[in-house]
């Protein structure tokens, strides 16, 4: 299993890049993450759906996907690809140390 | 014995066979059942496939919902305003109030094409169409016949959708029409996913994608359809890529039933009833159940899953009425007949924790799956009589089980 260090702190990542263990994200790896993604900057809208996407992981188990995120994080798809160009539940899931959000089927 | 009342919302597949199946668990004194549907129109939704093709036609899949319901079923027609979920009522639109001691939500999956930019803009039902309803099938049959040649794209445009490979057998069945008549070679075929493969699971994925490309149709993957450009022909991602056409055929988003948004507490985002996933209870309140389209469990939205789901849903609402733990046996078995053309099928039969596998099917003796044969393919035009017949009624397909059987799979494949 990779491990990644981020913040200075090392974490386990799976094959795909995900957290394997979202309590051992913090706020203050989120930029270095970003940055891996090719996001170089977080804004306040970034950090909006990142804050987002905990919470649903914290409620739910999972995090939400882009339709649900465009419907229940003040930020529409459009905007969301704008912030995550690669994928905005994928990416920000990755940013925000929670697992892939679990595709329907 | 006071008699209960059981309220069933939607009269298709899951509301039908549900209702049945109760009626047979209880004496009319015992239970009354209601069920309620906005219209009188049972389709056949397996059929909604072969009708642009001119396989089916529309009049062969629709049928009356009342006439598919037992005696002593009171069936009403009349859509659902909202759902009381704490006051233990429904309040239909006609004004009428409906008490209920246990609730059944079977009232589907709806379409939402207004979700998608430009969908049904200028192009619609012209040179965009949706198989996934009776008017968008005949539609696409009038086009299809029509077509002398070009770019046809098969778009889904996000999960979840009823019956997920349904557009993979689009592009299967659209090959094998091409061909019959006889303008193949001036038709590029093309399915455009949202998914980052043919498929959701691994094995049947990889299967699958061989199949488009022995075909002949491309596979863009993980393409998420910001806009419908029907003028323009193109598909635009939300990552700002373009598919061209000619012609498009788009699964829309789907959601749950309108009046699932407008009752507190009952559904998700989309709309669809928050259930547990063996029991098929509702997180909101322990007397209101869901089956079928309608529930937000991690299924396949199909008819076997709601078939499956039956035997399952009536026995928990037995126990819940006489105060016994609910049984927790439903595990997600879905089993799915994939038309590929040219009087073939492959069969695929999975649960929530194994994945489409090849082998046979009920047991080693059975029919193939994962593999193409004429075998399957017989299987699933038997189907439709055995629907109305056997399904509907309630009554138990032989040999094929709630339970998904692991005998004749293959489970090495799977490593």
């Amino acid at each position: 299993m990779p491990i990644a260090n981020y913040a200075g702190t090392a974490v386990t990542l799976n094959d795909e890049g995900f957290f394997e263990d979202p309590s051992q994200w913090t706020e203050a790896m989120a930029p270095e993450i970003a940055r891996a993604q090719g996001v170089d900057e977080l804004t306040e809208p970034h950090w909006q759906v990142i804050k987002f996407m905990r919470t649903e992981y914290t409620e739910k188990g999972t995090g939400p996907t882009v339709r649900v995120l465009g419907k229940t994080s003040g930020v529409s798809v459009k905007e969301l690809y704008q912030l995550f160009p690669k994928g905005p539940a994928k990416m920000a899931a990755k940013i925000a140390g929670i697992p892939k959000p679990r595709g329907c089927i | 014995m006071v008699t209960k009342r059981i309220v069933i919302l939607g009269g298709g597949t899951g509301g039908t066979l549900s209702a049945n199946r109760l009626r047979r668990v209880y004496p009319k004194e015992e239970a009354e059942i209601v069920v309620v549907d906005q219209n009188d129109d049972h389709v056949y939704q397996p059929g909604l496939l072969f009708v642009p093709f001119g396989l089916a036609h529309p009049e062969e899949i629709v049928r009356s919902r009342r006439h598919q319901l037992h005696n002593d079923i009171e069936f009403r027609q009349v859509p659902v305003d909202r759902v009381d979920v704490g006051g233990d009522c429904v309040h239909l639109e006609d004004g009428t109030v409906l008490d209920y001691d246990v609730l059944v939500i079977a009232t589907g999956s709806i379409l939402v094409e207004e979700e998608t930019e430009g969908l049904t803009g200028p192009g619609w039902m012209e040179k965009v169409f949706t198989f996934y309803d009776v008017a968008g099938a005949a539609g696409l049959h009038n086009a299809l016949e029509a077509f002398d040649g070009g770019r046809v794209v098969v778009n889904v445009v996000d999960m979840p959708i009823k019956c997920p490979v349904a557009p993979l057998e689009f592009c299967f069945l659209a090959d094998w029409f091409f061909q019959q008549v006889g303008i193949r070679e001036h038709v590029e075929l093309t399915y455009v996913t949202p998914l980052d493969g043919a498929f959701t699971k691994p094995v049947a994925s990889q299967r699958l994608a061989g199949l488009l490309e022995e075909k002949g149709v491309a596979l863009v993957t993980e393409f998420n359809t910001g806009e419908v450009d029907g003028p323009g022909g193109r598909l635009v991602s939300y990552d700002q890529r373009e598919v061209g056409f000619d012609l498009a055929v788009v699964v829309p988003l789907h959601g749950g039933a309108s009046y699932v948004g407008r009752s507190p507490g009952l559904g998700d985002e989309l709309g669809f009833v928050l259930v547990d996933e063996h029991t098929l209870q509702s997180a909101a309140k322990p007397n209101i159940f869901a089956i079928g389209d309608a529930a937000g469990i991690p299924t396949s939205k199909a008819g076997s899953v709601t078939h499956f789901e039956g035997e399952v849903l009536v026995e928990n609402i037995r126990r819940f009425l006489t105060n016994e733990p609910l049984d927790g046996s439903f595990d997600g078995h879905t089993n799915c007949f994939i038309e590929t053309g040219f009087g073939k099928a492959l069969l695929i039969d999975f649960n929530y924790d194994t994945e489409p596998l090849p082998g046979h099917f009920p047991t080693s003796v059975g029919l193939p799956l994962l593999k193409e044969s004429r075998l399957n393919h017989l299987g699933k035009l038997m189907f439709q009589p055995l629907y109305w017949h056997s399904l509907l009624p309630g009554r138990d397909l032989p040999g094929v089980g709630s339970a998904m059987p692991v005998r004749g799979k293959d489970i090495e494949a799977a490593r």
